[in-house]
């Protein structure tokens, strides 16, 4: 699914990413940890075509990124760190205009459906800007995956969630995993990491130190190995 | 394409629709520009009606511009302008979504602005009607069309509101001393006609060459 080849990207004379190797296959689940600004976000934003990388491949299902962004932008739901909703419009208007943009087909119905799903269909026709944060961030995720993408990439997608919506998200990914959906998920919350993830990886300045797969929700094996990369604590 | 700008053109009209900010500012200052002139210039003196066509241009001019730059910017709150980009559709329809949404709101000012202005002044037009709407068309076009691009290309920068204006003059400086004169010669001298002719045929090979320019380069300057 994501092919990454010796991906660096230096902005004002500071490597940001040095080198990064990576090979994520179809229907995997991968959670990025790693400590503030080792180059996570930057790292989903090569990915989601927002930067273009100084120098390496990337290649996602075989299109090259350079070459074939538009088809690789309707593969792929892409969910930052703000909300990117228009704060005058409802929730309704905000995901039937993005599920236009994508051409998705009866876009109303499947706006409607997905606020129902992320708990809010109360509020369907209030405007976003009234919204408290965790509020926002649930319909930032309606919005992401508005088109039914293949892959995700989700930026710390738990902020600002409460207990219910950590577990209505958790549903969308296992759910989009079960239908073969490919997620990347950036996040500091091992607990969540380890609850939905069958694989970590830890960056550290800009470089890949740890790759390896988890079984059975092991939340302890986690936290040895980031302890072990970032703190230096063995 | 086309599909894609109608949507983004319709989402910014619809949320102007919504706030009405934008566009109360831009005709509460056309408003302002007219009474103004309305005072320096008594509008019963039979030589004011000269200035007629410089105030038709600098309502254009300034209300569009703080249209314009309103445009770029309001994607910036909540990064809306990241969603724009990454969906899947060419810089070019983002481009000309935001072309056509401000270029209805300038139609809109000028449609509001205009017959106010000859009302007050008492203004009789004695030359062609369907050519001064042609004049205000293919001015107005140019002058969005250029603008959207500019406004696109200063809103990356710290002081987008002064740049704006600053590279906004002397790019469509030519397509506002043609309209100018233009306009000047269809509303009160008719004997001209030809050399107004000529101006306009100038203002519209000009507007093509730089809408299919700003349309072309639009990638360049929305690529982060
Ligand atoms: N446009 C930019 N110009 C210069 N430096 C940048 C730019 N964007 C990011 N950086 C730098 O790149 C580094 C990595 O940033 P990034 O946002 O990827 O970190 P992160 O791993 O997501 O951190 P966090 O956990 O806080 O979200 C930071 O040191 C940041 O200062
Ligand atoms: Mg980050």
């Amino acid at each position: 699914m994501i092919e990454i080849k010796k991906l660096t990207k230096q902005a004002d004379n500071k490597l940001i990413l040095r080198g990064i190797d990576l090979s994520i296959e179809k229907g995997e689940t991968v959670a990025i940890l790693g400590p503030n600004g080792a180059g996570k976000s930057t790292l989903l934003k090569v990915l989601a075509t927002l930067i273009k990388p100084s120098s390496g491949l990337v290649k996602i299902n075989g299109l090259d990124l350079k070459k074939n962004h538009l088809e690789i932008k309707k593969l792929f739901g892409y969910l930052p760190h703000s909300s990117l909703l228009y704060d005058h419009y409802s929730p309704l208007e905000n995901l039937v205009f993005f599920g236009k943009l994508y051409g998705v087909t009866n876009a109303e119905e499947r706006a409607i459906e997905l606020v129902k799903e992320v708990g809010l269909s109360f509020f369907l026709n209030e405007p976003v800007k009234n919204f408290s944060r965790g509020m926002i961030q649930r319909i930032a995720i309606a919005r992401s995956i508005v088109h039914e993408p293949e892959l995700l990439l989700l930026d710390e997608p738990h902020t600002g969630l409460d207990q219910g919506a950590i577990s209505i998200l958790n549903n969308v990914i296992l759910s989009m995993k079960a239908k073969g959906t490919t997620t990347l998920m950036v996040t500091h919350d091992f607990k969540q990491a380890a609850e939905i993830c069958d694989r970590i990886i830890i960056i550290k300045n800009g470089k890949l130190v740890d790759d390896f797969k988890l079984e059975d929700r092991a939340l302890n094996l986690v936290s040895e190995k980031y302890q072990l990369q970032v703190e230096g604590v063995s | 394409m086309i599909k894609t700008a109608f949507l983004l053109a319709k989402k910014d009209l619809y949320s102007e629709l919504k706030t009405k900010q934008v566009l109360t500012t831009m005709i509460i200052f056309a408003g302002l520009v007219i009474l103004v002139f309305s005072f320096a210039f008594d509008p019963a003196n039979n030589t004011t009606k000269a200035v007629i066509p410089g105030v038709i241009w600098v309502i254009v001019v300034f209300s569009g511009i703080l249209g314009l730059n309103r445009s770029f910017l309001s994607e910036q709150r909540n990064d809306t302008m990241q969603g724009l980009l990454i969906a899947p559709m060419d810089a070019s329809s983002i481009y000309l979504g935001k072309f056509l949404a401000n270029f209805t709101m300038m139609l809109v000012v000028e449609l509001v602005s205009i017959p106010f202005l000859f009302l007050l002044f008492d203004f009789k037009i004695i030359g062609s009607i369907p050519y001064f709407i042609l004049i205000m068309f293919i001015g107005s076009f140019g002058f969005i069309s250029i603008g959207t691009f500019l406004a696109a290309l200063a809103a990356n920068s710290k002081s987008s509101e002064m740049l704006l204006p600053l590279l906004l003059f002397p790019v469509t400086s030519p397509i506002l001393i043609g309209v100018v004169q233009a306009t000047r010669i269809i509303l009160t001298n008719m004997e001209k006609f030809s050399s107004a002719l000529a101006w306009i045929q100038l203002v519209s090979a000009y507007d093509v060459i730089f809408f299919v320019l700003c349309f072309l380069l639009i990638e360049y300057v929305l690529e982060v």
